[in-house]
């Protein structure tokens, strides 16, 4: 029997031969990362752990200021300048501060610290994201992430493995985001706990890195503890013009185990809408635009959604347009690349020109953190990730999430709105 | 690790996520007691006025999905709840209650054989789960052995230091 792509990079992570679905193994990992939450706690834990006063590896691990900052008020900037102490301390290489960095899942590949075949855990849910270059990444709490920072090593469980093969081609104004969507509502939010995904098939080969970041990132709003792409040539390149640092570039055997084989075809997919308050909970476009659903704010941004393919899009929709009067849309670049890209091919001036309030690059609103909370009895269309009770503040308001292009087309229209009938209306 | 925790259950259904547990604005509060003044804010917001030490959460499926914010088992920890029983929890949410010792119970029958308000009985050591009110008793699933070693170690840290220890020598 063969390995999966997961059981053969955490295999040899472990110096093992192999490995199997269950296992309980010690990994050495080749980065770790933490924002300014995640590593006030773990920098506490670490403090009360006798004999550790070093990190494990100075050039492994990456901080990144990205939740509550630029500061927004005196006790987010009490964390912040903690973690910018320790990494002082440290000496810790990879620290981005606020206008060197960005969102952390944007900022880590933008850096060249992702690599295909590496194990990467991170003190945020959404590390997952870097199985689009096929590295083992993933999520813990900020105990496990101080243990890291120590050992340089974590305790796992080697997951099975979902594979899900997508067929055919997406239609104009369809995009990953809406495949994923698909996807979650179709395993659940908690389908895939304690499970890889691998993501197989031609249409994902066809999609660009930026799409399988979107994919990859939301493996764990299906509960799941990675999600996996294989490196290509695109991620071959993407990688190499970034690092020269040596990778390893793995397969999953062709007799691999999966635990579940499931096909999706996306030949007549439509833009995809997740409802409140489940990321789950997803319809597709027409059920919703049919509704009459006014929206208060429309939020671009977030380790989604918020990458320069993500604005260009945007960008074309709004372009020499007034977004609708009874919405405000607010837009986080999700990295200073990223803006600065956006900045020269005067994306972020067609947003402003269309009414867009551009931030400075962060999580912002996506978590209800600042910079666009909601309140009571409002109405948004994210791109962002998840839309649980709360997440973007009021426990009384009620998220949507969509495609970038879907939240565009729903900014003119002021209600939620198919990006497919902007085309109809142009011919 | 106590022998034995009691306390009245308070039930919830399922996917109780990292964002009602503890609502985002709070994540950069630090101070355990005042992270607990806030638990289950998202979902219930009388909860900490309702429940008192001891007092156990009681759920369906996928507790505590989401987030890997540490701070939602803390803030349970914080405001005196003394254990969460689960029909299953969500991956990061397990490993952190372990690692922070927040008693975890998983089991079916356990959940759907308590309501809320009835006095329960808990042995962390054995899975042991008694409904004192209604005079039942369950089995939690067990953990494998790695993590009752952890668990039993007194969670990640003396682990960790155990590491170190060794590698010193
Ligand atoms: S953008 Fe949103 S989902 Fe991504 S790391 Fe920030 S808060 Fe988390």
């Amino acid at each position: 029997m063969g390995m999966t792509l997961t059981e053969k990079i955490l295999a040899r992570h472990a110096g093992l031969e192999r490995v199997s679905a269950g296992q309980i193994i010690n990994a050495k990992v080749d980065l770790v990362l933490a924002n300014e939450l995640s590593a006030a706690v773990a920098i506490a834990v670490m403090r009360g752990i006798k004999g550790a006063d070093r990190v494990f590896d100075s050039k492994k691990i990456a901080l990144v200021e990205d939740h509550f900052v630029p500061a927004k008020d005196a006790q987010s900037a009490k964390l912040a300048k903690l973690m910018k102490d320790f990494a002082q301390e440290q000496k810790i290489e990879h620290f981005f501060d606020v206008g060197r960095g960005g969102i952390e899942h944007v900022v880590l590949p933008e850096e060249g610290l992702v690599a295909p075949g590496e194990l990467i855990v991170g003190g945020d849910s959404h590390t997952c994201t870097y199985g689009a270059f096929g590295a083992f990444a993933t999520g813990m709490g900020s105990t496990d992430i101080a243990a890291a920072f120590v050992l340089g090593e974590v305790w796992l469980k080697i997951p099975a493995t979902i594979k899900i093969v997508y067929s055919g081609t997406l239609g104009s104004m369809v995009y990953a985001k809406d495949l994923m969507l698909r996807t979650v509502g179709e395993l659940g939010i908690d389908g895939a706990t304690y499970r890889a995904i691998e993501y197989h098939g031609s249409t994902v080969d066809n999609l660009s890195i930026t799409g399988r970041i979107t994919m990859a990132n939301m493996a764990i709003e299906a509960g799941a503890k990675n999600g996996m792409f294989h490196a290509d040539a695109k991620t071959i390149a993407y990688v190499k013009e970034r690092t020269d640092r040596p990778f390893v570039v793995e397969r999953s055997d062709d007799d691999a185990e999966y635990e579940r084989v499931i096909h999706i075809n996306v030949d007549s997919l439509e833009p995809q809408v997740a409802c409140p308050h489940t990321p789950d909970n997803v319809h597709p476009i027409s059920e919703i635009a049919a509704d009459d659903v006014m929206v208060d704010q429309v939020f671009i941004g977030s380790c989604t959604n918020g990458y320069i393919e993500d604005l260009r899009i945007v960008a074309k929709i709004l372009e020499g347009k007034r977004v609708a009067s009874n919405l405000r849309v607010i837009v986080n670049p999700g990295s200073q690349k990223v803006w600065m890209q956006a900045a020269q091919e005067g994306v972020l001036t067609t947003l402003a020109a269309a009414g867009c309030a551009v931030n400075t690059p962060g999580c912002g609103a996506c978590f209800g953190g600042h910079m666009g909370t909601l309140g009571d009895g409002e109405r948004a269309i994210s791109t962002t990730n998840r839309n649980y009770v709360g997440r973007m503040g009021s426990p009384k308001a009620e998220v949507y999430l969509a495609s970038p292009a879907t939240c565009a087309a729903s900014a003119l229209a002021g209600k939620i709105a198919d990006p497919r009938a902007l085309e109809l209306a142009a011919v | 690790m106590e022998a034995s925790l009691r306390g009245r259950a308070h039930k919830y259904g399922k996917n109780v996520d990292t964002d009602v547990i503890i609502p985002g604005k709070y994540c950069n509060i630090v101070d355990i007691a005042e992270l607990g003044k806030h638990a289950l804010e998202g979902l219930d917001p009388e909860y900490t006025s309702r429940m008192k030490p001891g007092d156990i959460i009681v759920a369906d499926r996928n507790f505590g999905c989401g987030s890997s914010r540490e701070v939602a088992p803390i803030a349970i920890k914080g405001s005196g709840t003394s254990a969460v029983i689960a029909k299953s929890f969500a991956r990061i949410f397990y490993r952190n209650a372990l690692n922070i010792g927040l008693p975890i119970f998983e089991s079916d029958e356990a959940v759907d054989g308590i309501e809320s308000g009835d006095e329960i009985e808990l042995e962390p050591a054995t899975g042991v789960v008694r409904n004192i009110t209604k005079g039942t008793q369950y089995q939690a699933a067990e953990f494998p052995p790695f993590m009752r070693s952890l668990i039993d170690a007194g969670g990640l840290v003396p682990y960790v230091e155990r590491r170190l220890a060794e590698a010193a020598k």
